[in-house]
């Protein structure tokens, strides 16, 4: 039997600090995408709060219970990250481990908003996305989640196999930043 | 150009994939005849004017949606969840 080393999307590539940002890859725990089924919306409602404490999220928006996060992911979609999913679940939903299926990197910093506006075509500004709403959005070319955590804190998710080119775009964007402070 | 995704709202077109003429929400009954096929599957208008497409919102939220708009003035006239529609006319 090989001994494999396990790496993260991330290893090698961050942390990066250049300006007033950094950038380092992020644990959201284990990842699984909830899909009610049709008509299940209601049951997976009540079965989430029992079992995680955390409402079902409005399009664009976030819920969390402690280290548990419920971010809005698509139509008719969620992805749970942090803690396994109650078993009762999935009587209700579809229920997908995706936890290594996505790069998922924690940007922070005065000018986080400035790097991500060379990069995302939505206005990310907190007048418009505040601390706990959710995107599913462009960076660059690439498909991506992404959801402001604090005042200058945001968590990006892109596909793993994207990982190299979300470091790349990203440091180019931090540099660009930087180099006008 | 800009679309209003009933679900995420107001994005930019580059989130959106393009398909064409919403005639695949008017699928015929199966015993609908060759000429009835033929045209559902081929023929397409190619209008100056109002159309009735269908596009999906690939890099946001995946929704399929019909959107209602004019090729010549560029304006948008509505947007609409194709489910919705699906559901509405079936
Ligand atoms: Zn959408």
């Amino acid at each position: 039997m090989a001994e494999l080393t396990g790496k993260t999307p991330c290893d090698g590539l961050l942390p990066l600090e250049i300006g007033a940002v950094t950038l380092v890859e992020a644990d959201p725990g284990r990842l699984t995408s909830v899909a009610p089924y049709r008509g299940g919306a209601e049951a997976l409602g009540r079965a989430l709060v029992s079992a995680h404490g955390l409402d079902w999220p409005a399009p664009n928006r976030m819920s969390v219970k402690g280290a548990a996060r419920l971010i809005w992911f698509g139509r008719d979609m969620a992805l749970l990250a942090g803690p396994a999913p109650a078993p009762g679940l999935a009587e209700h939903a579809a229920l997908t481990d995706q936890s290594d299926a996505w790069a998922a990197v924690d940007l922070a910093g005065d000018d986080a908003e400035q790097v991500l506006a060379r990069l995302v075509p939505i206005d990310l500004r907190a007048a418009h996305f505040a601390v706990g709403h959710t995107a599913r959005t462009l960076i660059g070319h690439m498909t991506a989640s992404i959801t402001r955590l604090g005042p200058d804190r945001f968590l990006i998710l892109v596909f793993r196999s994207m990982a190299g080119t979300l470091v790349h775009d990203l440091k180019t964007a931090l540099e660009a930043v930087a180099a006008r402070r | 150009m800009r679309l209003t995704c009933p679900i995420c709202g107001d994005r930019d077109r580059r989130e959106f994939y393009y398909q064409g003429d919403a005639v695949a929400l008017d699928r015929p009954d199966g015993g609908a005849g060759a000429e009835t096929w033929d045209g559902y599957v081929h023929l397409r208008d190619n209008p100056a004017g109002r159309t009735r497409d269908l596009w999906q919102h690939e890099a946001g939220c995946g929704a399929w949606i019909v959107v209602l708009r004019d090729t010549v003035s560029h304006e948008v006239f509505g947007v609409e969840l194709a489910m919705s529609v699906g559901e509405a006319g079936a």
